[in-house]
């Protein structure tokens, strides 16, 4: 990060401020934490966390289980916004996965069986990876515009999932697949498993190899990366592929606790969630660089807001206020004009009194 | 093919006929017309029905209990239209039904307004119309002869009472359906008169379960003293007993659950003693709204509003009575 600023009163110090205080995820770092914490307070045991069971207990628990989700949307969305693209579709495809998975334990003579919940989770993503090729081939192959693309199966892709459970909520009991769900791995719950097994593998898929910088170098500018020797066209359709797979993934996560494929709600709006938490974590949309590790505040932060409404006990008509005055807030403090002011702080003021607090 | 059909149909007629003039017989005063704007006496009724769309298992029980009920045999054609939860479509398929000239139109309108147009088109032409489930919000006037459905606040009521008798110093957490739609406001208000000063909290959990248990996880760290979960549907009630589960409490015993729906799930956990009180909300009317078509036509005198009867059940209920449930 290269810092231009003219003054440095505080030394070490003082550039460990501005590094702080430079980072794209101070703020919503800063919003978790507090939001916490005021839960906490209002609600004394908010913070505990304890074993039951022999599993772990407690809202911070559920917290991490209900950032899942939109942890693994957003993980694919992220990928695909450095690339300048966006992926409406990721709510509907939670949906179609999860009905062909359930429809099909439905129809299964086992479906308990290893094998059968093995090729329903197949099916599942599957169709997710299917759905997100099909998004690929529209932006990377046939050049329409993402927004317009990916909105295709946004809209069809429901009217799929009700084919697939031929319009019922399809519901069947199969406690191996409704584990993925709301079960636990040596005490932590599943989907945090799951999730922070993906975000592992990702990270390193993008950062160990040079795949990262591809993705940024078309979000950047396509055609000379293309020139450059970048292979657009395919690394794009790869993005795509990446968040419909995930997409799909996250839709069985969050279906199986309830094991109801209920294809009108599965996912609903769920894909403005998932750009949410991926400006929250600080990735501009308008692609180039992006920060995966914002992605796991963004996602914290927002089941944080959803949950701090009942912990409150705000009537839940507040609750799109409420995370509006939040992120408008995140935003504000985010953006680069108060950067910029924190940046070259006023001489005297508050460049030498601030040091100090961080360095204490 | 033909012969058996056509014979069919005039044996059903003939049923038709003979329903007509029972009818005829009991009403008083409604039967002097009822021969002349009817037509219903040789044919069959033709009734246009369009339903609003499949998006739960409770619209799916009520379209297959209107066709099983408006069937050639008891004396009706229906053309069933479904609006697949678009307004567009429905004002087409009502359009479709004026071409046709039904003799009535029935249907459960998508949202309230932006009817005016085609209520009044449908108005100018003569064909009754019967609004099925919801209701509509429009200046036309006298846009429908009759109405039928259920009654949201006599649910949400009839839950409060038994809590007043069965739970009277429970403290009651009301999870509510996706606010704003008339089955939310509806419950609550009439489950509020009841035992309103009972409710320590309320949120929101969109009528699905995924919701329903993210609402109830929060709310047993923001409630610990909450004894009792009101909740708007089924879905949700089953959300909570994952919640409450794990949380390490007996949901049914611990906390206590009161939903309202009655679909197979729900009285599955009502069997199970998890959930403790149901109040139905009958979507299997399409006998009652056969009923109500035939006087129409009939020209007799309808009520402004039929309301479905809504059964309520607890936790005496068999399994064989859930496994009966065809919804």
């Amino acid at each position: 990060m290269t810092t231009s600023a003219t003054h440095s009163p505080g030394g070490r110090a003082g550039s460990l401020w501005r590094e702080v205080t430079q980072h794209g995820l101070l703020w919503p770092s800063v919003a978790l934490v507090v939001l916490l914490l005021a839960c906490g307070v209002k609600s004394p045991g908010f913070l505990d966390v304890t074993l039951r069971d022999d599993h772990l207990y407690g809202q911070l628990v559920d917290l991490l289980r209900n950032s899942a989700t939109p942890l693994l949307l957003a993980l694919g969305m992220c990928l695909v916004i450095a690339t300048g693209g966006i992926d409406l579709s990721v709510g509907a495809v939670m949906a179609m996965s999860l009905a062909v998975s359930l429809t099909y334990l439905d129809g299964a003579a086992d479906p308990s069986s290893p094998v059968t919940v093995a090729t329903a989770l197949a099916l599942g993503l599957g169709l997710g990876a299917v759905a997100g090729a099909f998004n690929g081939f529209m932006v990377a192959a046939l050049g329409i515009q993402p927004f317009i693309a990916t909105m295709i199966l946004m809209v069809a892709g429901r009217g799929i999932a009700m084919l697939i459970t031929e319009g019922q909520i399809t519901t069947v009991t199969s406690p191996p697949f409704k584990s993925l769900g709301s079960g636990f791995v040596l005490g932590i719950p599943t989907p945090v498993v799951i999730a922070v097994a993906v975000f592992v593998l990702v990270t390193l898929a993008v950062r160990r190899t040079a795949l990262g910088m591809f993705l940024e170098s078309i979000g950047i500018n396509r055609e000379a990366s293309r020139l450059a020797g970048v292979k657009a066209r395919s690394t794009t359709w790869t993005v795509y592929v990446i968040a419909g797979l995930l997409a799909g993934l996250a839709g069985i996560v969050y279906g199986a606790p309830t094991m109801a494929a209920d294809a009108n709600n599965i996912g609903l709006l769920k894909e403005l969630d998932a750009i949410m938490v991926v400006v929250l974590g600080g990735t501009r949309l308008d692609g180039g660089r992006f920060h995966l590790g914002g992605l796991v505040v963004g996602a914290l932060l927002l089941s944080a807001l959803e949950r701090a409404v009942i912990i409150f006990e705000l009537p839940s008509q507040t609750t799109p206020l409420f995370k509006a005055v939040v992120l408008i807030a995140v935003c504000v403090a985010a953006s680069p004009y108060l950067r910029g002011r924190l940046r070259t702080p006023r001489p005297g003021a508050r460049g030498a009194q601030r040091p100090v607090e961080v360095a204490a | 093919m033909s012969r058996p059909a056509s014979l069919r149909t005039r044996l059903a007629a003939l049923v038709g006929v003979g329903a007509v003039l029972a009818l005829g017989a009991c009403s008083s005063s409604g039967g002097a017309d009822a021969g002349s704007d009817g037509g219903s006496g040789g044919d069959l009724i033709r009734v246009g029905f369009s339903q609003l769309g499949a998006e739960s298992g409770w619209r799916t029980a009520n379209t297959e209990s209107v066709k099983a009920s408006l069937t050639e045999e008891n004396g009706f054609d229906l053309n069933f239209v479904d609006a697949q939860q678009k307004q567009e479509n429905q004002i087409k398929a009502l359009r479709d039904f004026v071409a046709q000239d039904v003799d009535v139109i029935a249907f459960s309108p998508v949202i309230e307004t932006g009817w005016d147009e085609v209520l009044q088109e449908i108005k100018d032409s003569g064909i009754p119309v019967v609004l099925v489930d919801r209701t509509v919000d429009t200046s036309v006037e006298d846009p429908f002869v009759t109405w039928i459905g259920a009654d949201f606040e006599q649910e949400g009521r009839t839950a409060g009472e038994w809590v007043a008798e069965n739970a009277p110093d429970a403290k009651v957490f009301e999870l509510q359906g996706t606010l704003g739609s008339g089955a939310q406001v509806d419950r609550e208000k009439g489950f509020n008169d009841v035992v309103g000063d009972q409710v320590i909290g309320k949120a929101s959990g969109n009528f699905t379960r995924a919701e329903g248990r993210t609402a109830v996880e929060a709310a047993l760290q923001a409630y610990p003293e909450m004894n009792l979960i009101f909740t708007h549907n089924d879905d949700m009630g089953l959300g909570a007993i994952e919640a409450i589960e794990a949380a390490g409490k007996v949901p049914g015993e611990d906390i206590q659950i009161v939903s309202v729906d009655g679909v197979r799930d729900g009285l599955q956990a009502l069997v199970d003693k998890k959930f403790n009180f149901v109040v139905e909300c009958n979507p299997v009317f399409g006998d009652q709204l056969a009923e109500l078509i035939r006087k129409v036509v009939d020209g007799e005198d309808v009520p402004e509003t039929t309301v479905v009867e809504d059964k309520s059940f607890d936790q005496t209920i068999t399994q064989a009575d859930v496994d009966a449930r065809p919804y």
